[in-house]
C-alpha cells in the first residue's frame, strides 16, 4: 500500500471508530437512564461477587461493576445488565478500530504517529479508551463508562474538525529517536491523568451529592478515592520519566539546553508539583479525600492547558506541535559588538 | 569548671521565660519540616512557577522582553523591580524552593533513623483483639492450632513477608510484615530531589553559554572574544573554556516543495572541520539538529541559520569601502531578512544601506514578494544614507542596526529616498558620486551555540534515582498480617482462626490481600472450590 492508501484509511478508521464510540455511548446513557429510573437501588452497594460466608466484619471490596447477580431481578435489571454489556463490547470494538487508525497513520507518515497535535490526540484518546478498557476488571470501572466513552469521543471529534493535519515530514528538532520515548510516555501519562481527573471529579460530585440519581451506580467514596490514587501512582512516575527523564535528554541534544522554563516545560513541570502535592494531600490530615480530589482536578487542567492552551497562545514555545514553525530558533540575541 | 559550678546554671536556663525562644524556634521547625507546610510549599511553587510562562523572560527569549517592556510601559518597572522578567532565578521563587528544600531535609532525615530501626524491628506482635481492626475474618477450621499457625507462618513467609520469629513459650499468633523497601523507596526519592538541585546549580553556577554566527567558510576559535553573545553563570572562569576551533566548511538545507509543510526546511547539515587542541589532529563532523558535537566538556549545536549576501561598496574615490559577506536576520520561516551594511572609512562620504535580504524573491502585480526560504532568485534591497554615521565616536554600535540620528538619507530622482535592488552580478552606481555597490553572491551563515553545562551527569542520577525511589514508594505495599487461632470448644476439636491485615500505605485495597491470605490458609482446595 502507498502512504497516501494508508492515509486514506487511517482517516476511515477513525471516522467508524467515532462512530463505535458514539454507539457505546448510547448504549451506556441507556444502561444508566434504566439505573435511574430504577428505585430502591442503593447507591454503591458492594456486592462483593464471591463473599464467603465466613468472612466477617468489614471486607470492603471495590465493586460497584455490572449486576451480575440478576437475583430478585425485574425487567430493568436485566436491561442494565445487557447495555452494560453491550457499551464495554462497542467500546472494545471501537478500541481496536482506533488502533488500526494509529498504525495505519504512522505507516502513512514511515514514523510513530505523534508528530503534530492531530496525531497526539488521536493517541492520546486512545490511550485513554484502552486503560480503561484494560483496567476495566482490574479496577471495576464500568460505572466510569459513559464518562470515558463521552470524553473520548468529543476529543476525537475535536480532533477531526479542528486538528485535523495531511501527514507530513517531521520539523526537524522533532526527528529523533526520542519522539518515540518520550512523547509516548507523555501521551500515556496524559492518557492516565486524564482517567484520575474523571475519577477525581466523581468523588466530589458524590461527596457533594450523595444520594444524586445519576450517581447511583457509581462506588461508594472510599474505593473512588482509591482507584484515583492507583491510576495517579500509575500515571505519576511515567510523567515522570517523560518530563524530567526523557525531556530534558532530548532537550539537551535538540536544543543545547536540557532545562530552559521554556512555557511548555513549565507548565510540565507545574502539572508534576500539582501531582506531588496531590500525593501528600492523601497522606496529610486535613487534605485527605475532597481536597485531594480538587488538586487532582487542577492537575489535569495544568496538563491540559499545557497541551492546548500553550501551544496555541505561547508564541515563545520551542515545541513545536501546533504549527509548521521556524524549524530552527530564530536569532534573536541581537550582539553588541561594533 | 565542676560540675557543681554547672548546677544552678542548669537550673537558671529551666525557667520558662528563658525557655520561651527556643520553644518558639522548636515550634516553628516543627511547622517547617511538617506534612502541611511542604504541600503548601509545593502549591507555592507551582503557583510561583506561572509568571514566567506569560511573560517573557529575559534568559529564553530576551527579544521578546524586550518587545514586551515597550509595549507596557507602566507595567514595566514595577514587573522590574518584581523580578518577573527573570522569574526562575528571582529572590522570591529561589526562597520556595529553597524552603522546600530545607523542610524537606528536616522531614526526611529524622525519618531516616526513624525507618532504619523499624527496618531491623521484628514485625510487631498481635493486637489483643483482631476484630477491632477495620480488616479482619474469622473462620473454623478442622485442624489443630499449632497446625494451622504453622500453616499459617508457611503462606506468609511464601508470599515475601517477614514472620515474627518464634518466642520460647508457646504461641496463640503469627505477625507477618512485608513491604519495608517502601519507606527506602520514598527517602530515596526525596532525597534525590535533592541531588537534582545540586546538579541543576552546579550548571548554572560553573556552566556558560554562548552563541556565535559563523558565515560559511569562516573559523571560530573558542576564546571570550570570538562570541556574538555570552551568558556566563556566576561562578564561570574563562580558564574553563576550552582551546578548540571550528571551521564551517559547508552547509546543506533541504526544502519542502509541496505538502502541508511546504516550504518548510529540514536535513540542516553543517558540515565542520576542527582541532580539539591548538596544533591537534583535524577532524571533521556533520552537525545536525539532534546530532550536537562535544569536546571534552564542551557541548556545540546548531541552532540557527540563514543568509549573508556577498555586497562590496566602493567609495567615491574608486577604493573597497566594504566588502565580504554580510549577515542579514531572518524574520520568519520563509527566511526575508533583514541587515545593514556600514561602510564608515568611504571617502568622500560616509555610506550605510539598510534593507531586505530576498532569497526567492517575485514581483506580483508590482508588489515584491518572498516565495520561501530556498535561495532560488536571491535579490538585496537597501535604502541608501549618507552623512555622519557615529561610528567615529567611539561608540559602539550592533552591527544590525543604523543609527540614523545624524545620518541623511540619499535621494532618488523621483523625489523618495533610493532604493537599489540588485540580483548577484549586478552593480549599481551611487548619485552624487558617492561610490557603487555590487551584490556578487550569496553565503549561508549558521548559528552555533556554544555550551558548558556541569552537573548534568548527577542530575540526570538524580532523576532516575528519584524515579528508581519513586516507584518503590508508590507500589511496594507495605502490610502487616496477623493470624491468631484459638482452640475450638466443641467436642470435634479443630480451632478458631482469626487472621487481620492492615495497609500502612493508605493506598491498598486491603479486603482483596485479606481474602487471598484466607484463601491461602485453607488446607484442601477442593474447600475453596464448593464454595465459590
Ligand atoms: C519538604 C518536605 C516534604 C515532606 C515532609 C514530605 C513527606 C512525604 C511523606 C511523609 C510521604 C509519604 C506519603 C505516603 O506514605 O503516602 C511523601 C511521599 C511523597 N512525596 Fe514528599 N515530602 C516532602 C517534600 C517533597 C517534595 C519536595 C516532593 C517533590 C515534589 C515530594 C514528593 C513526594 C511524592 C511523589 C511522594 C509519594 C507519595 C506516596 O507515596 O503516595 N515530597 N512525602
Amino acid at each position: 500500500m502507498t502512504n497516501a492508501s494508508w492515509e486514506a484509511l487511517s482517516n476511515q478508521a477513525v471516522a467508524a471508530c467515532g462512530i463505535v464510540y458514539f454507539l457505546a455511548l448510547v448504549a451506556h446513557l441507556v444502561e444508566w437512564s434504566a439505573v435511574i429510573g430504577k428505585r430502591q437501588r442503593v447507591a454503591g452497594s458492594a456486592e462483593s461477587a464471591g463473599s464467603r460466608t465466613a468472612v466477617g466484619g468489614g471486607v470492603a471490596l471495590a465493586t460497584g461493576g455490572p449486576a451480575a447477580t440478576p437475583g430478585d431481578a425485574g425487567e430493568r435489571t436485566h436491561r442494565v445488565a445487557l447495555f452494560a454489556r453491550l457499551g464495554i463490547l462497542l467500546t472494545t470494538i471501537a478500541v481496536v478500530v482506533h488502533l488500526v487508525a494509529l498504525v495505519s497513520r504512522g505507516l502513512a507518515a514511515d514514523r510513530v504517529p505523534w508528530g503534530n497535535m492531530y496525531e497526539f490526540t488521536l493517541a492520546g484518546t486512545f490511550v485513554v479508551a484502552g486503560l480503561y478498557v484494560v483496567l476495566y476488571r482490574k479496577l471495576a470501572l464500568a460505572w466510569m463508562a459513559p464518562l470515558v466513552v463521552g470524553f473520548v469521543t468529543v476529543m476525537l471529534m475535536i480532533a477531526v474538525i479542528w486538528l485535523y493535519e495531511g501527514v507530513a515530514p517531521l520539523t526537524e528538532a522533532l526527528n529523533s529517536p526520542w519522539l518515540v520515548i518520550h512523547v509516548m510516555a507523555a501521551i500515556l501519562a496524559t492518557g492516565a491523568f486524564t482517567l484520575g481527573g474523571i475519577t477525581s471529579a466523581v468523588y466530589l460530585a458524590k461527596a457533594r451529592w450523595p444520594h444524586a440519581q445519576v450517581l447511583a451506580r457509581t462506588p461508594a467514596l472510599p474505593v473512588l478515592d482509591r482507584v484515583s490514587y492507583r491510576i495517579h501512582a500509575f500515571a505519576f512516575p511515567v510523567w515522570t520519566f517523560a518530563v524530567l527523564i526523557t525531556g530534558p535528554i532530548w532537550a539537551h541534544q535538540a536544543w543545547s539546553a536540557y532545562w530552559s522554563w521554556d512555557p511548555k516545560e513549565v507548565w510540565a513541570f507545574i502539572t508534576w508539583v500539582v501531582y506531588a502535592a496531590y500525593l501528600h494531600a492523601r497522606a496529610t490530615a486535613g487534605w485527605k479525600g475532597r481536597n485531594a480530589a480538587l488538586l487532582a482536578l487542577v492537575g489535569v487542567a495544568t496538563l491540559w492547558f499545557n497541551f492546548i492552551g500553550i501551544n496555541y497562545f505561547s508564541s515563545t514555545s520551542q515545541h513545536s506541535y501546533a504549527a509548521p514553525q521556524l524549524a530552527v530558533v530564530q536569532v534573536v540575541d541581537t550582539p553588541s559588538m561594533s | 569548671m565542676s560540675k557543681l559550678d554547672t548546677l544552678p546554671e542548669q537550673a537558671v536556663e529551666r525557667r520558662p521565660g528563658e525557655l520561651r525562644p527556643r520553644e518558639l524556634a522548636r515550634w516553628a521547625w516543627r511547622q517547617l519540616t511538617s506534612m502541611r507546610t511542604a504541600l503548601i510549599l509545593l502549591l507555592l511553587l507551582a503557583l510561583a512557577a506561572v509568571p514566567g510562562s506569560v511573560i517573557p523572560q529575559e534568559r529564553s527569549d530576551s527579544l521578546d522582553a524586550t518587545r514586551w517592556k515597550d509595549a507596557h510601559e507602566t507595567l514595566t518597572p514595577i514587573y522590574e523591580k518584581l523580578g518577573l522578567f527573570h522569574v526562575y532565578t528571582s529572590v522570591w521563587f529561589a526562597a520556595i524552593y529553597l524552603l522546600l528544600m530545607i523542610s524537606l531535609v528536616g522531614c526526611i532525615l529524622p525519618r531516616t533513623f526513624h525507618y532504619v530501626r523499624a527496618i531491623r524491628a521484628e514485625p510487631p506482635a498481635a493486637p489483643s483483639n483482631l476484630t477491632r481492626l477495620p480488616d479482619h475474618a474469622s473462620y473454623s477450621s478442622a485442624d489443630a492450632p499449632d497446625v494451622v499457625l504453622a500453616r499459617a507462618s508457611t503462606v506468609l513467609k511464601r508470599k515475601g513477608y517477614r514472620v515474627r520469629a518464634a518466642g520460647p513459650g508457646p504461641e496463640d499468633s503469627v505477625s507477618a510484615e512485608r513491604g519495608y523497601l517502601r519507606e527506602v523507596g520514598n527517602l530515596v526519592f526525596h532525597l534525590s530531589v535533592l541531588v537534582v538541585l545540586v546538579g541543576f546549580a552546579l550548571g548554572g553556577l560553573f556552566g556558560y553559554r554562548g552563541g556565535v554566527i559563523l558565515v560559511v567558510g569562516n573559523t571560530f576559535s573558542n576564546n571570550l572574544t570570538q562570541y556574538d553573545d555570552f551568558d556566563p553563570g556566576s561562578l564561570f572562569s574563562a580558564s574553563q573554556m576550552e582551546d578548540f576551533d571550528i571551521t564551517v566548511k559547508d552547509f546543506d538545507v533541504e526544502w519542502l516543495q509541496d505538502g502541508p509543510r511546504q516550504g518548510m526546511a529540514r536535513g540542516f547539515n553543517a558540515g565542520l572541520t576542527y582541532h580539539e587542541t591548538q596544533g591537534g589532529p583535524e577532524k571533521s563532523y556533520d552537525l545536525r539538529v539532534n546530532h550536537p558535537l562535544s569536546i571534552g566538556d564542551t557541548d556545540l549545536f546548531l541552532i540557527g541559520h540563514g543568509y549573508a549576501p556577498v555586497l562590496t561598496v566602493r567609495d567615491g574615490e574608486g577604493n573597497v569601502a566594504s566588502s565580504g559577506p554580510v549577515v542579514f536576520l531572518p524574520q520568519g520561516p520563509d527566511f526575508f531578512s533583514v541587515g545593514v551594511v556600514k561602510a564608515p572609512f568611504a571617502q568622500p562620504q560616509e555610506i550605510a544601506l539598510e534593507g531586505f535580504f530576498y532569497p526567492f524573491f517575485a514581483n506580483v502585480d508590482g508588489n515584491p514578494v518572498n516565495v520561501m526560504g530556498d535561495d532560488l532568485n536571491p535579490v538585496v534591497s537597501m535604502q541608501v544614507w549618507t552623512g555622519d554615521l557615529g561610528l567615529k565616536d567611539g561608540v559602539s554600535q550592533s552591527v544590525y542596526l543604523l543609527d540614523k540620528s545624524k545620518a541623511t538619507k540619499v535621494m532618488a530622482d523621483n523625489g523618495r529616498q533610493l532604493r537599489i535592488d540588485l540580483a548577484p552580478g549586478q552593480t549599481v552606481t551611487l548619485p552624487d558620486g558617492l561610490g557603487t555597490v555590487s551584490f556578487e553572491s550569496v553565503v549561508p551563515w549558521n548559528r552555533l551555540q556554544v555550551s558548558q553545562t556541569p552537573g548534568t551527569r548527577i542530575a540526570l542520577t538524580g532523576v532516575v534515582l528519584a524515579l528508581v525511589g519513586l516507584l518503590g514508594s508508590l507500589f511496594l505495599r507495605p502490610r502487616r498480617v496477623w493470624v491468631r487461632v484459638r482452640r475450638a470448644d466443641g467436642p470435634a476439636g479443630g480451632s478458631l482462626v482469626e487472621v487481620a491485615a492492615l495497609d500502612r500505605s493508605g493506598g491498598g485495597d486491603v479486603g482483596v490481600v485479606l481474602s487471598k491470605v484466607v484463601d491461602a490458609l485453607q488446607p484442601v482446595p477442593a474447600d475453596e472450590k464448593e464454595k465459590s
